[in-house]
């Protein structure tokens, strides 16, 4: 591995802001971050990348103050410390703006900048002064170039300008480091432009950025410096000269990109799920056309707020199909409930694992034989012994680590209640097994297990559509890439067409590069 | 039968055992005959609201269900000299039809059961009111229904009918509660609509049997109130009672939020209930404290199961800290 280089790489080196020394943290013996080191200079914009699981969140949450690290030093200005609270964060200036934004939709944007720290005016009953915070706010917004004022409602704002308004915040506190979290995943393409150019004016005026984005051709833009994670560890940096889409990608996985699962066995089989023009409610003028093959794994990709939760939700029938229609085997079938989809062979393990996957307070058998309890009732009666014998069964295949199957699936890791998931639906006989970020939060081992269980599936006749925001699984493990772009499909790649550039382009919406290879 | 159903019916024999040291009447057979018919009531009525609460639902119109049933059935009987099977098979029909009414508005139009029994609650005593311009309906003298009386008031070996009764519909029940596919989907919407939703189960269906259920046991023993009280005051018979329903059902173990809960714990929350009733009357306690004993008891019991219930977690956090611990 490469030597982590402990300054920046540019010819200019400001005085550091932020130096991390050596810093460790493990969570209940898994390490999260193992001995990093990196420096963030004034007016520097850090890319930080890395994949799901490399240690970014952990990073952040020593940075906020949330969690004290294991061993290690930060310093902040020269003044060394071991551990931050939430307050020497704030107080030295380290500012956060999430991907979840948490701001209040009921307030107007001055009131939300100065949320728990509002002037008050000094009548008797000391309200908040609005006029004094609204004139606060103004300055702070032309800065960021804002089109909006301070007393427009949050709730009439774009996604890009509530980001504005979280970035109006940090300013507010005289921000010195700028955290941003994943901040354009949920952007369209245009407002993502605007983000980069407050970027731009961040640095500026001398304040620090740390951007971490999965949108690899952002960080290529707006980074003066890419700073890699892996595995806890810091893989390697690169200066501004060096930042190039490959290269990151290289450091993040350590690896050049490759497929996980072997191919399929045999050609794809005839179709057993068509969609023909089907529209769902959240995306009613956008009508989707899919095939889904027997024996093939579909990838579906896309940024988040594209549609796909949608229309695995209307393929499976939980929210209704506004129109259009939907063949099964060549027979048409209407879905108005979840009831339906399962008589029917399709099945879905949702991307909400604890709310809608599983009832973390049944035992792992109970959960296994939920949706077909009459295949193990006599007389309305449920067997246990028949149930238990499937549940049985399922463990053996999935090697689902438990004591018992009496267990409550909430004592169950997350990987191991994915299995659960599964095994409730393997113990069926799918036609068509929709699985929505099957590996959200689940440990790299249980990982490649459902790669391998996904592709047995395929192999045995299943057709798999597979949901998945991870670059990696959707190249490595599709067999064909469907991409979705604000509620349609934007386009199908082949096998041959396959790579992160491409599925980009069709997920903003723009033509894929076919090139050189027809 | 659970730890926490055995712990109830050590409860249950304790205080049973000091009221009969403080009060040697307690085991009279009269007395235990007119506390098990109590029970067999309140027991049926308990047991609908259990299948509700399990839900994650809440059944308050139970009370002036049982007021409105009633009063509709003594006159019906009484007055307008309808059969009285007819009259029994009419009184389920108009339970089956409030509890579809209630199962669909809290399913289909998504709205808060707590709300729709709440209004339950005022409309059904309402229109009882209304319906004999707040008259008592009673049985005129000489009016005799020997069969009728027989299946709702008689006793078996000293043994009263409703009590009986009460075994009948929990022996079923318990079988549908818990080994039937229904009572599964029952306590899966509970524990997690949205999960039994994404599992295939047609969770509006389930939810709107549980109100139609809870609603047909409770026709039931309005029916045996009625004939029990035998005069109807539309304004007061059945006042609180579904308070009673969801008190017994707390007690016996079901959790207001949904999937938890056992049959016998109920039918042993109603004893346990009737049992302090029972005692605030033999003790010489002045019956206006009789709520106050009842809440009281309640909110202790309630308390010392929840932190029973946290100290087992502690006490299995240790051990799976200290195994953990020993496999570094």
């Amino acid at each position: 591995m490469k030597s982590p280089e402990p300054h920046p790489g540019g010819a200019e080196a400001p005085a550091p802001f932020l130096t991390l020394t050596d810093v460790r943290k493990a969570y209940s013996g898994v390490q999260a971050l193992s001995g990093l080191s990196m420096q963030v200079s004034r007016g520097e914009v850090i890319g930080l990348v890395g994949e799901n699981g490399a240690g970014k969140s952990t990073l952040m949450k020593i940075l906020g103050g949330v969690i004290a690290p294991d061993g290690g030093e930060i310093g902040i200005d020269g003044a060394v410390r071991h551990a931050l609270s939430v307050a020497d964060s704030m107080g030295a200036g380290i500012a956060f703006v999430h991907q979840e934004l948490n701001l209040f939709d009921n307030l107007d944007v001055a009131g939300n900048v100065f949320i728990g720290r509002e002037p008050l005016n000094w009548g008797w009953m000391r309200f908040v002064d609005r006029s004094v915070q609204r004139a606060k706010v103004a300055p702070l917004l032309e800065r960021l170039g804002a089109n909006f004022k301070p007393d427009t409602p949050v709730a009439s704002l774009s996604l890009a300008q509530q980001q504005m308004v979280e970035i109006a915040k940090a300013l507010s506190v005289e921000a010195r480091l700028v955290i941003l979290d994943e901040p354009t995943s949920s952007l369209p393409l245009a407002e993502t432009e605007k983000l980069l150019n407050v970027i731009a004016g961040l640095k500026a005026e001398g304040i620090a950025v740390i951007f971490i984005s999965h949108r690899l051709h952002e960080i290529e833009r707006a980074a003066d410096r890419v700073v890699a994670l892996r595995d806890g560890k810091l893989a390697g940096t690169l200066a501004r000269a060096e930042i190039s889409h490959d290269r990151m990608v290289k450091l993040m996985i350590g690896r050049d990109l490759k497929a996980r699962t072997g191919g399929p066995k045999g050609a794809p089989g005839k179709v057993r799920l068509s969609a023909r023009a089907v529209q769902t409610t959240t995306y009613p003028l956008r009508p989707i056309s899919l095939d889904l093959r027997e024996g093939e794994i579909l990838g579906l990709a896309g940024l988040v707020g594209a549609g796909r939760t949608e229309l695995a939700r209307a393929l499976f029938g939980i929210d209704p199909i506004l129109g259009g229609k939907l063949e099964i085997d060549g027979t048409p079938v209407a879905l108005s409930s979840a009831a339906d989809a399962v008589a029917h062979g399709i099945f879905l393990v949702p991307e909400d694992r604890k709310g809608a996957g599983i009832l973390l307070g049944l035992p792992i058998v109970e959960n296994i034989s939920l949706p077909n309890l009459k295949a193990h009732a006599r007389h309305f009666l449920v067997s246990q012994r028949m149930e238990a014998a499937t549940a049985e069964i399922q463990r053996t295949n999935l090697a689902i680590k438990t004591p018992t199957l009496t267990t409550l699936a909430s004592s169950l890791s997350g990987g191991n209640q994915q299995k659960v998931v599964l095994a409730k639906w393997l113990a069926m006989a799918p036609r068509v097994i929709i699985m929505d970020e099957p590996t959200r939060g689940i440990d790299v081992g249980t990982k490649a297990e459902i790669y391998r269980l996904m592709r047995e599936l395929a192999d045995a006749g299943v057709a798999v559509l597979m949901i998945s925001s991870d670059m990696e699984e959707v190249i490595g493990v599709s067999d064909r890439i469907a991409v979705m772009h604000e509620g349609a499909i934007s386009g199908i790649l082949e096998r041959e067409h396959f790579s992160e550039e491409n599925v980009l382009l069709l997920a903003v919406g723009k033509t894929p590069n076919l090139a050189g290879t027809a | 039968m659970t730890k926490k159903d055995f712990g109830l019916l050590i409860l249950i024999l304790a205080v049973g055992v000091v009221v009969t040291i403080l009060n040697p009447r307690f085991l009279l057979p009269i007395n235990l005959s007119n506390t098990s018919n109590l029970v067999g009531m309140f027991g049926l009525s308990a047991i609908g609201q259990a299948f509700v609460i399990i839900t994650g639902g809440i059944e308050l119109s139970v009370g002036s269900m049982i007021g409105l049933v009633g009063l509709l059935f003594v006159d019906f009987v009484a007055t307008r000299g309808v059969p009285w099977p007819l009259a029994v098979v009419l009184m389920l029909a108009l339970a089956v039809v409030v509890g579809l009414v209630h199962g669909l508005l809290i399913t289909k139009l998504k709205l808060q059961p707590f709300i729709v029994t709440l209004c339950g609650l005022l409309f059904y005593r309402g229109i009882a009111r209304f319906y004999t311009q707040d008259a008592t309906a009673g049985f005129g003298f000489g009016q005799d229904f020997p069969a009728l009386d027989w299946l709702t008031t008689g006793k078996i070996h000293g043994v009263p009918i409703t009590f009986v009764a009460l075994l009948v519909v929990a022996f079923v029940m318990w079988f549908v509660l818990h080994r039937s596919i229904f009572g599964r989907h029952l306590y899966a919407v509970g524990k997690n609509e949205e999960a039994a939703r994404f599992s295939g189960i047609r969770t509006d269906r389930v939810i709107i049997w549980a109100y139609v259920i809870c609603q047909v046991l409770t026709a039931i023993a309005a029916i045996y109130f009625a004939m029990y009280t035998r005069s109807i005051s539309p304004s007061s018979q059945g006042n609180f009672y579904e308070l009673y329903a969801i008190a017994a059902a707390v007690l016996g173990g079901c959790s207001l939020f949904g999937g938890e809960g056992s049959l016998i714990g109920v039918v042993l929350g109603v004893v346990l209930l009737q049992e302090l009733q029972n005692l605030v009357n033999l003790l010489g306690i002045p019956s206006s404290l009789n709520y106050a004993v009842m809440g009281g008891v309640i909110l202790i019991g309630v308390i010392l199961d929840q932190q029973l219930g946290r100290f087992q977690a502690r006490r299995r956090a240790a051990e799976l800290a200290r195994r953990g611990a020993e496999a570094v």
